[in-house]
């Protein structure tokens, strides 16, 4: 299991007396697009949550196998740690900053947060000219491979949604992740948005080398996309397996459609 | 004249009325116990003169200036479409203009010799000193102050606890507390600036650290408390700052560096060149830090903390880093204030003061350099002339009044301050909207 990136294991997490996750065991294969999917309320965010350091389990163990093979706790790291060992994420109702240009959004994500550098910050030293001039090629290199190069200096909230998803996905890919995590990216999109989506997740995976993990509730864009899904109810793992596997469970047909619908096609 | 009868003018001339008559009644005498009605009736009844021309009541001048600005009211509310259309090509440019490196450096410059020239030009002693005291100072403590709330977006309400401990941090260094001096020792007060500007940090760290984990109106409240924690020790901790009677006497600052030897007395106009010189100084240096990456985090942070930490932002050390930034302006404003005024008392560092500091970040633009420098020039300009040549009837209390009145004007017509950062009205701009659902009309699109 050398080339697991995430291997979650046991996490159960509770607010109050509600149990969000229940007993959730998942692993992820480096370079895989993996998808999670569920009724509403199953747990999908919360599980993303997770995964990224915003919730904290109060069971279980979530390990992320990182840069040079490095494994890191994910529990009882913060958001902007886990982060920058190599998680970026996109979020379900999209979190731009709203009133600086598409450009610096993306340039936000690309710039090193780590050290101070106050000094050379006010001085502009040497070194903060050659980083500051990197993460602008960075950007106009995103910016370009997400398609929205003659957008660099529309500011993100008159951006349309598609658009504003695929910012999204460029300010996270910035960060120079191992993995990518999106929160229902189809939410909001009309079908031709949604077919450029479909083609930009793949080619964030095939080009860039990111893995992909994927909340969606657009079942079509899952079955092309996904290579191996994980069914989430009611904060437990109900099914896991590949897109033909699932489409074929019972377990998941009684879970989305309700406990009638299997009796009728078992009958 | 049919636009002079309808409603909504009719409706307008009725709010100039009641504004008016507030100024007047504001302006008027005050009343007293034996005639409670005296300060009512003088307000309106008592002889004026009438811009100089005649004496008359103070109603028919006041009355007579209702009208007028009814009248361009309503001229403006029909053509100020056109007219504004048409002064666009001509107002709108200098904007433009200052986008461009050269031009904007070549501004600054021209700004810079004027205010080298400044003394020069007023040499009346009270300017003179006010352009230190009143002036200077505060453009010190606003731009620091618009580093904690402009750029990081926290709102501060104890600003003035970082001046306070600049100051005697100051007092401290040359031995004019009764505590002994650092390292038993007095030093000059020019010794005490980096002294000072050092400790003003590690305290805005100190109570950044703990604090800054809390958003919006609590960290308000915690800062508000800080500010009175330091006031009050500073009145109470007789052994240590000397209480309500304030300090022994500090002494003015010079140098003595080889061949270069330098003593600030009692003349206001060198202490003008040394402040300036570090106006210069902290304004190149929060500009560039605004513009790096450093300026960068902040905003994000500003916008959307959740968001800001995804991409590996920590929002706990670029909140607590502006802090501490902010804070080196005013420490190094409370070493010119304690060496330039001689005594310090803890009566000086009240709540009243960050408000006020507040008061020029908002007027003149959270978030943009050249907007709080403005504001910060102009609100203590006024201050200053009240103070010296108060108009009849002027209580010191009464500004106020007015600044109050200017802060709400300003609030309806120009919510992002005098000369607004872009970021800064697109931010309100959008906030706005969100309420409201049409966000296609205000959103002016791109951003070139």
């Amino acid at each position: 299991m050398s080339d697991v990136i995430f291997d979650v294991r046991d996490v159960t997490l509770r607010f109050g007396g509600v149990v969000s996750l229940n007993d959730v065991t998942l692993h992820h294969l480096r370079g895989e697009i993996l998808a999670v999917i569920g009724p509403n309320g199953a747990g999908k965010t919360s599980l993303f949550n997770s995964l990224t350091g915003v919730y904290q389990p109060q069971e279980g163990s979530i390990t992320f196998v990182g840069r040079n093979e490095k494994s890191v706790s994910v529990i009882g790291r913060k958001a902007h740690r886990v982060a920058s060992a190599g998680v970026a994420r996109t979020f379900q109702a999209s979190r731009m900053f709203s009133a600086l240009t598409a450009f610096e959004n993306v340039k936000i994500g690309a710039e090193n947060h780590h050290g101070f550098g106050v000094v050379g910050a006010m001085l502009r030293g040497p070194r903060t000219r050659r980083d500051d001039r990197l993460s602008d090629e960075r950007t106009v290199e995103l910016l370009r491979f997400v398609g929205l190069t003659d957008r660099a200096n529309t500011i993100a909230a008159s951006l349309s949604y598609g658009e504003r998803r695929r910012l999204e996905i460029a300010r996270g890919l910035a960060t120079n992740p191992q993995v990518l995590l999106l929160d229902e990216p189809a939410a909001g999109t009309n079908p031709s948005e949604k077919v450029e989506l479909t083609n930009l997740i793949r080619r964030v995976r095939d080009e860039m080398g990111v893995t992909i993990l994927l909340i969606e509730h657009d079942m079509k864009l899952v079955m092309s996309l996904a290579e191996r899904l994980y069914v989430l109810n009611f904060g437990s793992v109900i099914a896991e397996g590949t897109p033909e596997e699932i489409r074929a469970n019972p377990v998941v047909i009684e879970a989305y459609l309700g406990s009638s619908a299997t009796q009728a096609g078992g009958s | 004249m049919r636009a002079f009868l309808e409603r909504r003018s009719l409706r307008r001339l009725l709010i100039t009325l009641g504004v008016v008559a507030t100024v007047e009644l504001m302006t008027g005498p005050p009343g007293s116990n034996q005639a409670p009605t005296s300060g009512f009736s003088g307000s309106f009844g008592e002889s004026a003169s009438f811009f100089g021309l005649f004496r008359t009541q103070r109603w028919v001048t006041f009355f007579a200036v209702a009208l007028v600005l009814w009248g361009l009211t309503n001229f403006w509310m029909a053509n100020g479409a056109r007219v504004r259309q048409r002064t666009n090509l001509v107002v709108s440019r200098p904007r433009e203009l200052s986008q461009r490196g050269p031009v904007r450096w070549g501004f600054a410059l021209v700004l810079l010799v004027v205010a080298l020239l400044l003394p020069h030009i007023e040499t009346a002693a009270f300017w003179e000193s006010a352009m230190v005291t009143y002036i200077a100072i505060y453009i010190l403590l606003a731009i620091g102050l618009n580093v904690v709330v402009g750029f990081a977006g926290l709102l501060d309400l104890g600003y003035v606890a970082f001046y306070a401990i600049g100051a005697y941090t100051t007092a401290w260094v040359t031995g004019a507390l009764p505590t002994p001096a650092l390292f038993h020792h007095p030093l000059n007060p020019f010794w005490a600036i980096p002294i000072a500007i050092v400790i003003v940090m590690i305290a805005g760290v100190i109570l950044g650290a703990p604090t800054l984990r809390l958003r919006g109106d609590y960290l308000a409240i915690v800062t508000l408390g800080f500010g009175e924690i330091v006031t009050i020790f500073a009145n109470n901790l007789y052994g240590i700052t000397g209480g309500s009677l304030g300090t022994k006497p500090i002494p003015h600052p010079s140098i003595h560096l080889g061949p270069l030897k330098y003593v600030w007395g009692l003349t206001p106009v060198p202490y003008y060149y040394l402040t300036l010189a570090f106006v210069v100084l902290f304004l190149v240096v929060f500009s560039l830090l605004e513009r790096s990456r450093i300026g960068r985090a902040w905003t994000a942070i500003r916008e959307d903390e959740v968001a800001a930490e995804s991409v590996g932002i920590n929002p706990l050390k670029f909140k607590v880093m502006a802090f501490a930034i902010g804070a080196a302006s005013a420490g190094f404003a409370g070493v010119v204030t304690a060496s330039a005024d001689t005594y310090i008392f803890p009566s000086s560092f009240t709540l009243q003061f960050s408000i006020n500091i507040l008061v020029l970040v908002i007027l003149g633009g959270m978030g943009s350099i050249a907007g709080v420098v403005l504001g910060a020039i102009i609100i203590q300009t006024i201050q200053a002339y009240l103070t010296h040549s108060p108009p009849a009837g002027y209580q010191a209390q009464d500004l106020y009044i007015y600044l109050g009145a200017l802060l709400i004007t300003m609030m309806i017509f120009r919510p992002a301050g005098l000369l607004p950062s872009r970021r800064r009205k697109r931010e309100i701009a959008l906030s706005e909207v969100s309420h409201e659902g049409h966000l296609d009309e205000v959103l002016t699109g791109d951003d070139t």
